[in-house]
């Protein structure tokens, strides 16, 4: 496959990005459809090339691409380039292909919006964005790509601007996951200096070329306690945008941003990238096991974590918001197992069982106008599309086969299963107890949403003023309806992909690890036990899911008894949002550090007063400032700032 | 190519000529603006000009008379010497484009508007000497020039208590100034001539034997005049006053090139003529860098006046320079260099931006601010822009100049290196709520009929936002030329 074809998957949407920006907006008006043609036809292209570059990749296991030099600062060189191998292309295919669905069902959702233009030049840069992370061949170049990723989520997030909430949830985004990169960045400083002198540092990550790339470098250059904390910080980094406990509270409040924008967030881009950088990294943790042992349980601890507060949520997108941090921390846990292949297919499958339930779950609010799920209800008969689709994806999620959910998450539970020991066996509990609670949240959400009686959607939600701080209209309502077919098509194909995803993957196929195998991925066997307590897993959760919602919506708030105090504690999310924004922020450093600081700082603090009492300096401001009051400025200035040229000229004398 | 004669000369006197033209011919206000614009545009084509030279052929020289056996002051072996190498090009260029900025930015001033410009012009020239200058007295005089038109400009055209911060920040100069003065004197008797190049060569042989004090005190001494004008904390005091009652011009020079000076001085002379002083030095000055990054950003947090948040965040910003500078490395040193390009043009227009909120508002006061956007899309995307500029994103120059620091002194000081790291986090936590708090939300009644940016304000804004793209995009293009300046400086290839 030519260099140039592989920039164009990046270039193309970029392309777009620019012309949206910068050309058709200004000239064209803010809402012209031209927007999405140039979007959805350049991502409609660098879909096809992905496709190009992933059958490259299986024909040659990897397509070596030239590096260039953009910048030497003495033995800092940096070489730019990309890098196509089994991992890229498949994350290629993921991101080009759920991006071009969403655009084009964005069509219909967005038509109103008055914002049209902008959002698709935000769209179109984001997936410009994350194409570049993905195939960057240098870790400047990736973390560029990361970055933008970070920005594009912000502009997306807040694209609603005028509404505080959606400003705020922007901002949050934002810096939650700048706080992850601080440590990204740390550990690329680590590599830096770990780099031994006699082999000049490039950031290449992989340089068939060079005695050792960066992708090589564990074990041989780097090694021991300098190389955990790198991998460490990586870990970091992808937590942050992967929305990993501790830095997970971002996610939940991102969905202020137009649902199409969930979607590819939560499936293809954004959160993916977290993985996506761990599992690019994976020959390092590999090397250093403590960190993978960390990740591991980072990813254990999130998917139960998360998914507990998935139990309890009202508003649609919420559930799916902790289902997202709930099913990528399945992902880190196989990856901190080191089993690659299934959590790449977790993620494959993933992003499009996930993109279908937040696409079905816009659709439903383009029907009811919103988005709590107490005030919907019914929906089967009237969206019969739309329950359909969201049907096909819950029973993914939940793990029942034949369903494309079923067959990664079995892969996964069969590594920690196969793992063994203390740390197997308790990853493997945690996922089995996570597989009880995924089922059980996605059931209660379809059964709350489309089963029973419709309980009035906008219209009642704007009565009951106790929740009124929860709504997210976005402009839709009415009766309830079908979505249109620019909404409903783009979801039956995910729908469709949902259901077959798993032969890339199959039994006896294997062309998903196959891909990898050149990355150290190999072929799963059926684990028979594991797969078949994963399955009661998911039964289960269906059925309590059953027993207590298929009737009407009971709603977390009138849980009662001796489970009330768990159930605040979950709606409440573990009060962490209070403890970073109300503790943290709020208390210890704007009204406690800060506050002393700039007290310290003003001319009734220390810094002026010692700095101004410090000598010739304090008496002068009295001075200047009595001087100024009694008029005689200019003479006082002109005494000072000649003072130093007398003393020039007095030695002009002395000296000569 | 070669350069003309005379062409830094007219680089650095232009100004001040145009300032000659105006007392002669500024009758009428619109006439003093056009002609101060002419002879900035003319100066920063100039710049443009003589950076072409100087990727061709190298640092241009001029010199009038030779040290020692013909020197143009007699007696003192003092000579009109001035250079442009790698070190001064960008900087150079950034007090030419500025300059444009800043006319354009004064276009709204209606007080003495031809005091007003003269002052201006003869600021840049100041300026300019300071960066060209390759005679230590003639460096000396330049600085202290600048100060006059300062006090002037922020006394007579600023804002709220303009005469004691005008006060203050002359005083705070001229402390630094007179520790530099005895400086420059011992390094004179050491070295026998004002040749700063002589002083660099013998300074890097370890040959420079001194008179009077020790080489450490003389170090010191530069170093804090240095410090004040960078600033570095706890030396910093004066500039959130200078900064919040300066007209917007002024700020936009004080934060783009003024403080520079510093930077540049540190490089050039601590650096360049005492690397085995300033390499003692080091600790203290990366502690102190440290400080004033992650101080600097925790005071940006609680400033509610939106000019003094700019303030506090050069504070922060400048904090980055002075760990490139004080981390002694060819990747560090450039990178601080880079991160004084970057600082200029993002937060002048940062300061740019603000003006014309200003301007428009009556009011900085952010909490009275809010949804501005709505009604001002240009200065609002603008402001973004430099916003995240300044949180450092890739793409943008501030991300590049960054990185290079970061890379440059995590090799030798890695914890403080990674404390100051933390001012990313802080530096994009600060831009996204001051952000929030002024142009997004609902948009308030009394904005409803507020303006956007004028003619003038968008050339003026474009000017600055070009280099910061161009430089994010492709950072060589100014690295390249700091990194052989201080190549030349720190001795090696």
């Amino acid at each position: 496959m030519p260099e140039a074809a592989v920039w164009i998957i990046i270039v193309a949407p970029l392309a777009a990005a620019v012309l949206n920006g910068l050309i058709i907006r200004p000239l064209l008006g803010p809402t012209t459809r031209l927007a999405a043609a140039a979007a959805i036809s350049t991502i409609g292209l660098s879909f096809l090339l992905s496709l190009w570059a992933l059958i490259a990749v299986w024909n040659n296991h990897e397509v070596i691409l030239p590096l260039h030099e953009v910048l030497r600062v003495d033995e800092f060189s940096l070489r730019i380039g990309l890098l196509l191998d089994g991992l890229t292309a498949i994350m290629l295919v993921v991101v080009t292909s759920v991006s071009l669905l969403v655009q084009i069902y964005s069509h219909g959702y967005m038509s109103e919006d008055r914002g049209y233009v902008r959002y698709y030049t935000f769209m179109a840069l984001f997936t410009a964005s994350m194409l570049t992370l993905v195939l960057a061949n240098n870790l400047i170049l990736l973390f560029v790509g990361w970055e933008l990723v970070g920005l594009c989520s912000y502009l997306l997030i807040g694209f609603w601007f005028t509404r505080p909430s959606a400003a705020a949830a922007a901002k949050k985004a934002f810096i939650i996951t700048r706080f992850g990169d601080l440590f990204f960045l740390i550990a690329i400083l680590g590599i830096f200096l770990l780099w031994p002198d006699d082999a000049p540092i490039t950031f290449v990550l992989n340089d068939p070329d060079a005695p050792v790339d960066l992708l090589r470098a564990g074990g041989t250059v780097l090694t021991g306690a300098g190389l955990t904390w790198v991998c460490l910080g990586i870990m970091a980094g992808a937590a942050g945008k992967s929305a990993q406990f501790p830095l997970h509270t971002w996610l939940p409040d991102a969905m202020e941003g137009p649902t199409p924008v969930s979607a590819l967030i939560h499936a293809a881009t954004m959160v993916a990238a977290g993985v996506f950088l761990v599992a690019r990294f994976l020959p390092l943790f590999d090397e250093a096991e403590t960190a993978r042992t960390v990740v591991a349980l980072i990813g254990g601890f999130t998917l139960v974590f998360a998914a507990s507060m998935g139990l309890v949520m009202t508003d649609i997108k919420r559930v799916l918001a902790y289902s997202t941090v709930s099913q990528l921390g399945y992902m880190f846990l196989a990856l901190g197992l080191g089993a690659l292949g299934p959590a790449l297919f977790h993620l494959f499958n993933h992003a499009f069982f996930k993109a279908l339930l937040f696409l079905g779950s816009g659709s439903v609010n383009h029907a009811t106008g919103t988005f709590d799920m107490r005030f919907m209800g019914g929906l089967r008969r009237v969206m019969p599309w739309t329950y359909g689709v969201f049907l096909i994806g819950s029973l993914s999620l939940a793990g029942i086969p034949p369903f494309s959910g079923f067959w990664s998450k079995d892969e996964i539970l069969g590594s920690a299963w196969s793992h063994g020991g203390a740390l197997g066996t308790l990853l493997f509990i945690l996922a089995l107890s996570g597989a009880v609670m995924t089922a059980a949240y996605i059931f209660r959400a379809l059964y709350m949403t489309f089963h029973g009686e419709y309980r009035g959607g906008e219209s009642q939600e704007s009565g009951a003023t106790q929740n009124a701080h929860e709504t997210h209209d976005e402009g839709h309502g009415g009766a309830p309806h079908e979505s249109p077919r620019v909404m409903v098509a783009p979801m039956v194909v995910l729908a469709a992909l949902a259901v077959v995803s798993w032969l890339a993957n199959a039994p006896g196929l294997h062309w998903f690890t196959d891909m990898l195998e050149p990355l150290g991925a190999h072929a799963e066997e059926i684990h028979i036990v594991p797969a078949a307590l994963g399955l009661a897993a998911g039964l289960l959760g269906i059925g309590i899911a059953a027993a207590l919602y298929r009737g009407g919506a009971i709603s977390a708030p009138s849980i009662s008894g001796p489970l009330a105090p768990l159930a605040r504690l979950l709606t409440r999310k573990y009060y962490l949002d209070e403890l970073y924004e109300g503790v943290v922020v709020r208390m210890a450093l704007y009204g406690g550090l800060w506050r002393f600081l700039s007290w310290f700082d003003s001319e009734k603090g220390i810094v002026d007063r010692a700095v101004n009492t410090f000598g010739v300096v304090g008496r002068n401001v009295g001075k200047g400032i009595r001087v100024v009051e009694t008029g005689q400025l200019q003479t006082s200035l002109t005494v000072l700032s000649i003072g130093a040229v007398l003393i020039v000229a007095a030695y002009i004398a002395w000296g000569g | 190519m070669n350069a003309f004669d005379g062409l830094i000369t007219l680089i650095v006197f232009l100004p001040v000529l145009g300032a000659a033209v105006i007392a002669a011919f500024g009758r009428r206000e619109s006439r003093v603006r056009l002609i101060a614009l002419a002879a900035l545009a003319a100066d920063l084509a100039l710049a443009v000009y003589a950076w072409t030279v100087y990727a061709n052929s190298g640092p241009i020289v001029e010199q009038l008379g030779a040290y020692g056996s013909d020197p143009w002051i007699p007696g003192i072996n003092a000579s009109y010497l001035l250079t442009i190498d790698g070190l001064s090009m960008p900087l150079v260029f950034l007090t030419a484009l500025l300059g444009v900025v800043a006319v354009l930015a004064s276009w709204h001033v209606r007080e003495r508007v031809r005091e007003y410009h003269m002052w201006l012009l003869l600021l840049l020239t100041g300026v300019q000497g300071v960066f060209v200058a390759g005679d230590l007295l003639l460096f000396f005089l330049f600085w202290e020039v600048e100060l006059v038109p300062m006090y002037f400009l922020i006394a007579m055209w600023g804002t709220g208590h303009r005469e004691y911060s005008a006060m203050k920040f002359v005083l705070y100069t001229l402390f630094g100034s007179a520790f530099m003065l005895v400086g420059v004197l011992a390094l004179r008797f050491a070295v026998g001539s004002f040749d700063m190049q002589v002083m660099m060569l013998e300074g890097q042989a370890g040959m420079i034997r001194p008179a009077f004090l020790t080489l450490e005190a003389i170090s010191a001494l530069f170093l804090i005049a240095f410090a004040v004008k960078l600033p570095v904390w706890p030396l910093h005091t004066w500039l959130p006053d200078a900064h919040t009652d300066a007209p917007t011009a002024v700020s936009v020079l004080l934060a783009g090139v003024l403080l520079k000076m510093g930077g540049y001085g540190l490089i050039r002379i601590n650096v360049g003529m005492f690397p085995g002083e300033t390499e003692r030095w080091a600790p203290l000055l990366v502690a102190l860098a440290v400080i004033s990054v992650l101080y600097g950003a925790a005071v940006v947090f609680r400033q509610t006046d939106l000019k003094r948040l700019v303030a506090y965040s050069s504070v922060s910003h400048m904090g980055l320079v002075l760990l490139g500078i004080a981390s002694l490395g060819a990747v560090s040193v450039t990178g601080a260099a880079l991160q004084m390009f970057a600082h200029g043009t993002i937060t002048g227009l940062l300061f740019l931006v603000v003006g014309i909120v200003y301007e428009n508002a009556h009011t900085r006061h952010i909490p009275d601010l809010g949804g501005l956007i709505a009604r001002m899309p240009v200065v609002g995307a603008v402001f973004i822009l430099a916003g995240l500029a300044s949180l450092g994103l890739p793409l943008l120059s501030g991300f590049a100049a960054e990185l290079m620091v970061f890379l440059g002194s995590f090799a030798v000081y890695p914890l403080a290196t990674a404390l100051a790291a933390l001012g990313i986090v802080l530096t994009a936590g600060y831009i996204l709520w001051t952000v929030e708090r002024v142009l997004l939300g609902p948009l308030k009644a009394r904005w409803r009929t507020i303006r956007d940016a004028s003619a003038q304000d968008t050339v003026a804004m474009a000017l600055l936002v070009v280099p910061i793209i161009a430089v994010g995009v492709y950072p060589a293009l100014v690295s390249d030329v700091f990194r052989d300046g201080v190549t030349r400086l720190t001795g090696g290839g």
